[in-house]
């Protein structure tokens, strides 16, 4: 089974990589609602499947999360994306599935997956 | 309404991370023999007045502007009643809270336990300053997991929710409770 010693030698592999999260202002962040509303909507996976996209891909410089309710609990799950120097945009109704489509071509390749947000929601 | 055991403890736990918190402990006892699950979550957080306590399991009386409190006691309260089990708050201002649920393991509406790896993590990888101490019994056997032995191991330059680490942990957690549970839950 696996133990806690094992950590050392991740870190060590981290080190070597050198993707060392950037400080404050050029970190990418994602935040997720984790009120009972985003829990009860399924904002858990969401959070695991945010996780497993950023180690998949090695971004280890991005920041996930949490916040309160914000009053909009029928669109849960919901999550920020907020690239430095861009407007925040918003994500509604989340799936895991969605969780990879919006790390891909929006937090890596800087795509805004428009009919996911919270704008292309509203339109319907 | 949550659909598992672990969902509720999740909930839970943000009350004390809304309460400021910077020790929560978490102790699941599975025990087939007096045929219980208890679930206790413990926080060194800023507690609540006796007044406060009194209204707190009623949905409709939460202070929206502190949102200690809003649906999820109420929930779990639900949910441990249903099986002919019951809860328990005890707080103390500027102290911390604890709440137990008991739970009849048998009876046919005890949600499952559901995916507690995955409500652990969750905690740790959004709150990394907190100390999480994370107990599941199954009748003898016990495996405590806590986030304290993880910062002496990566030390204080590798953050603990650099997501490297946190797959390393969620396999970590998950074989260990596999291994306590036989697989099942």
């Amino acid at each position: 089974m696996k133990s806690l010693a094992e950590l050392a030698a991740i870190k060590d592999r981290m080190k070597q990589n050198a993707t060392m999260r950037e400080d404050g202002d050029n970190a990418t962040r994602i935040v997720v609602g984790m009120a009972t509303c985003g829990i009860a909507a399924g904002a858990r996976g969401i959070i695991n499947a945010v996780t497993t996209e950023l180690a998949k891909r090695d971004l280890e410089h991005v920041t996930v999360a949490q916040t309160g309710c914000i009053g909009m609990c029928r669109l849960e799950p919901i999550m920020d994306v907020i690239v430095p120097g861009q407007e925040k945009v918003t994500y509604v109704h989340l799936t895991p599935e969605k969780v990879a489509k919006i790390i891909s071509d929006h937090v890596v390749n800087g795509n805004v997956v428009a009919e996911y947000t919270i704008g292309a929601y509203e339109n319907e | 309404m949550m659909d598992e055991l672990s969902l509720n403890i999740l909930d839970i736990a943000q009350n004390s991370i809304s309460a400021e918190a910077s020790e929560i402990e978490i102790y699941i006892n599975e025990d087939y023999i007096s045929d219980r699950i208890i679930i206790c979550v413990k926080d060194n957080g800023k507690g609540m007045s006796e007044d406060f306590l009194k209204t707190v399991e009623d949905p409709f009386i939460t202070t929206r502007t502190t949102r200690k409190i809003g649906l999820g006691i109420s929930f779990l309260k639900e949910a441990a009643e249903i099986t002919g089990g019951s809860m328990e708050i005890i707080s103390e201002l500027g102290a911390g809270t604890t709440i137990t649920a008991v739970f009849v393991l048998s009876h046919i509406d005890r949600q499952p336990i559901g995916n507690l790896t995955e409500t652990i993590i969750t905690l740790v990888t959004l709150n990394p300053g907190i100390n999480f101490i994370f107990r599941y019994r199954v009748n003898e056997e016990e495996f405590i997991f806590s986030t304290k032995e993880v910062k002496e191991q990566i030390g204080d330059d590798t953050p603990l929710d650099s997501p490297s680490i946190v797959v390393f942990l969620t396999e970590y957690v998950n074989e260990h409770i596999l291994n306590l549970t036989g697989g099942a839950s």
